[in-house]
């Protein structure tokens, strides 16, 4: 098989990796939101209503795909895949076992992050091509809440790539082998999941959503598939920030005091992800009991105890690092 | 110096021409110049509490001014009472004020009764009080949710759910109806509690006693939720006077006054019981309130179910009634504060006019002044907090 060949399995399987987790997530999603609330969740679409997600998605298949009449019309169209392509991206470098990765980049964190980061452009667009204004208050609290919470998240992940030495995924796991880094990064971990909550709109910091004040905030003009696009990329983020959390802070693939048994590395994948579904699961843990928190408390929040905390964190432990480990 | 705003009219052609999908500033239109936006915050939104429209002026997320508007469910309640005969009316009355259909039925039975000289049996009073603090108890634990919901919280609201269905339960098994009762008629109610139903009461009042306090952890417990209402919409015990403010809303201002205590009717002069007031005025300290009151309802409910007299529970009174000529105004304390019913009789099978004052219409008026100067979250939640029904306010 030629080289381009190889590359085209390997990004089909990403987009598949993709896809099934949104169904799988979306579906988890309901499941644990339904127990929270004290009711049952989908039951009724095949066993269990494993089949629920599955008939929403042939749901907004069929839908009229409506584009409002005073819409920036080339903005909305493409603000959907300018969300949904980012996520893809996102997944390239991540890291599921030792030697399994679609790339290998020595950057990789770096990609992933930048990758991030260019979600907001796209919701900002939506909010701003559907030219609504419940839509433009949602795009642009996505920008401001954005700004104020990369940069705590890119500071917090600092600490493991000074421990790690790296930025290369691969590399940050297997230099957790002996030592989860959750443990002498507590304050960097403390800090990325409360940025990472709020990178990926997740309530109490689901600004641009805001379903009591914003009814859907960016999303309102968006019906059909175009939703379907939108709603696909917030799953696939959480299951992004949840998986670099486990790379980071909890050891990615390793299980503890097993590091060299051959069946729990052989089974790293499956490991790797159990991990990250019990992330997610805490993230929809919060989402399901929480109270959103208001647009200002939250750069407020962030520019005045984030920042300042993550930055100094980040230079107490280059220090330590510097004169106490390495001498 | 002077004026450094682009004048377009002035400027050259655009060189090249962006697509026609892409121009960003349409001709003509001064690039610089800034206005305010005007927002359209329902009559569909899921915060309004159904179908409230107010109009916000915003200034980025800031709301710089804000006009409440009403009347989207006007249905002509008041003029219809007119050709409907006196045991009749209920029925409209029940669809004022849908969260809580007996204060207004009682509130209307009140005026027939003290117009028409009808002495009502004490069993009635206290079925009467029974069933109002029942349904207090529902309107209160759907205001809790909502407040919540608008808060962003929606665990709260699935959890009072479980409580309301098990109070529609209860009111369904003594009246009939679990929210167009038409049960409190003049003269006294329309059935006999039913046998067993104060074992039921008994029951639902014990798990709900931890089930409110649960609710309370969940929302009055969480920092964020504090954070968010705490400080927020703060009404004066002036402005709460002077827009003539009711209930919850106006108790949580500092003024101490209660139609159960002050103006008493039905069973409450026997009850005891307290009525929460609190000083600051604000978000909070309607949640404080309104959550004390749930504890003071199922306090008289208990009184009520343990205390239960025997006897009539209606006078009889003939099947058309016919009022001497004159008025009267007869007042409830609704869930939502001073529920009245002015009523004018001619000496006609028909009331002559009556007239709602519904609480919730004067508590909506503050929400120009209380909203204006807040971010529209806070619009959000200081509408939530003042339990407006639109169904009593359009009527």
């Amino acid at each position: 098989m030629n080289a381009a060949g190889a590359v085209a399995i390997r990004i089909l399987a990403m987009l598949l990796l993709l896809l099934v987790n949104g169904v799988v997530l979306i579906y988890m999603l309901r499941k644990v939101l339904g127990r929270l609330h004290i009711r049952i969740g989908p039951n009724r679409v095949g066993p269990f209503g494993l089949l629920q997600t599955t008939a929403d998605v042939v749901k907004l298949l069929t839908k009229e795909d409506l584009m409002p009449e005073s819409a920036d019309k080339w903005l909305f169209w493409i603000a959907p895949f300018v969300v949904f392509v980012p996520s893809f991206l996102a997944y390239l470098p991540l890291a599921f076992g030792p030697d399994l990765a679609v790339t290998r980049l020595d950057t990789g964190l770096l990609f992933l992050l930048a990758a991030l980061s260019l979600i907001p452009l796209g919701v900002v667009m939506a909010g701003w091509a559907s030219n609504s204004k419940w839509s433009l208050v949602g795009g642009m609290r996505a920008a401001g809440q954005q700004i104020a919470y990369e940069v705590p998240l890119m500071l917090a992940v600092l600490g493991p790539v000074m421990m790690a030495g790296s930025m290369d995924l691969s590399r940050i796991i297997e230099a957790q082998k002996n030592l989860w880094f959750v443990f002498p990064q507590f304050i960097a971990f403390i800090i990325y999941i409360i940025a990472a909550q709020a990178d990926t709109q997740q309530t109490p910091f689901d600004m641009s959503e805001a379903e009591s004040e914003l009814i859907t905030g960016f999303a309102n003009e968006y019906g059909g598939m175009r939703f379907g696009f939108l709603f696909l990329a917030e799953f696939s983020n959480m299951f992004i920030v949840s998986a670099l959390g486990v790379s980071l802070f909890f050891g990615g693939w390793y299980v503890p005091f097993l590091t060299e048994n051959p069946v729990a590395l052989s089974l790293a994948p499956l490991i790797f992800m159990i991990k990250t579904y019990m992330g997610i699961f805490v993230m929809m843990w919060a989402r399901g009991s929480l109270p959103r928190i208001r647009v200002d408390q939250l750069l407020a929040f962030s520019w005045k105890a984030l920042i300042p905390i993550s930055l100094s964190w980040v230079v107490i432990w280059a220090c330590f690092q510097r004169l106490v480990l390495v001498r | 110096m002077s004026d450094v705003r682009l004048d377009v009219s002035r400027q050259p052609g655009p060189r090249w021409v962006l697509p026609k999908g892409l121009r960003r500033v349409p001709e003509g239109l001064d690039e610089l110049a800034t206005e305010h936006l005007i927002l359209n915050m329902g009559p569909q939104h899921p915060s309004t509490h159904g179908v409230l429209h107010v109009l916000l002026e915003l200034d980025g997320e800031e709301v710089q001014a804000a006009e409440a508007s009403v009347g989207y469910l006007h249905r002509g309640i008041e003029k219809l009472a007119e050709s409907r005969k006196y045991h009749q009316v209920g029925t409209l009355l029940d669809r004022a004020d849908y969260l809580a259909g007996l204060h207004t039925e009682t509130a209307f039975a009140l005026a027939v009764e003290r117009l028409a000289g009808i002495e009502v049996p004490r069993k009635a009073d206290w079925i009467r009080s029974l069933t109002m603090e029942l349904c207090r108890l529902a309107s209160h634990v759907v205001w809790a949710g909502t407040f919540g919901m608008d808060a962003g919280a929606m665990a709260p609201f699935l959890y009072i759910m479980r409580d309301r269905e098990a109070l529609l339960d209860i009111l369904e098994a003594i009246t009939g109806g679990r929210m167009m009762f038409n049960y409190v008629r003049p003269g006294g109610v329309f059935a006999d509690l039913p046998a067993g139903v104060d074992t039921k009461i008994r029951a639902f009042l014990d798990v709900f006693d931890t089930y409110l306090e649960e609710t309370d952890a969940l929302l009055g417990g969480n920092e964020i939720f504090q954070a968010r209402i705490k400080n927020v919409g703060v009404i004066s015990r002036d402005t709460a006077m002077a827009f003539g403010l009711a209930g919850g809303t106006m108790r949580a201002s500092g003024i101490d006054f209660d139609v159960r205590r002050d103006m008493p009717y039905a069973a409450y002069t026997e009850l005891d019981f307290d009525v929460p007031v609190a000083s600051g005025g604000d978000c909070w300290d309607r949640y404080v309130v309104r959550m004390e009151e749930m504890r003071q309802s199922v306090r008289m409910i208990r009184q009520l179910v343990d205390g239960m007299p025997e006897g009539d529970f209606t006078a009889k009174v003939p099947k058309v009634l016919r009022p001497p000529a004159g008025e009267m105004y007869a007042a409830v304390e609704s869930p939502r504060g001073e529920l009245g019913i002015h009523l004018v009789s001619d000496g006609g099978p028909t009331p002559y006019r009556m007239r709602l004052r519904s609480p919730a219409y004067y508590n909506l008026a503050i929400t120009d002044e209380a909203i204006a100067g807040s971010l529209i979250a806070d619009a959000v939640v200081i509408i939530g907090s003042l339990d407006i029904v639109l169904g009593e306010i359009d009527r």
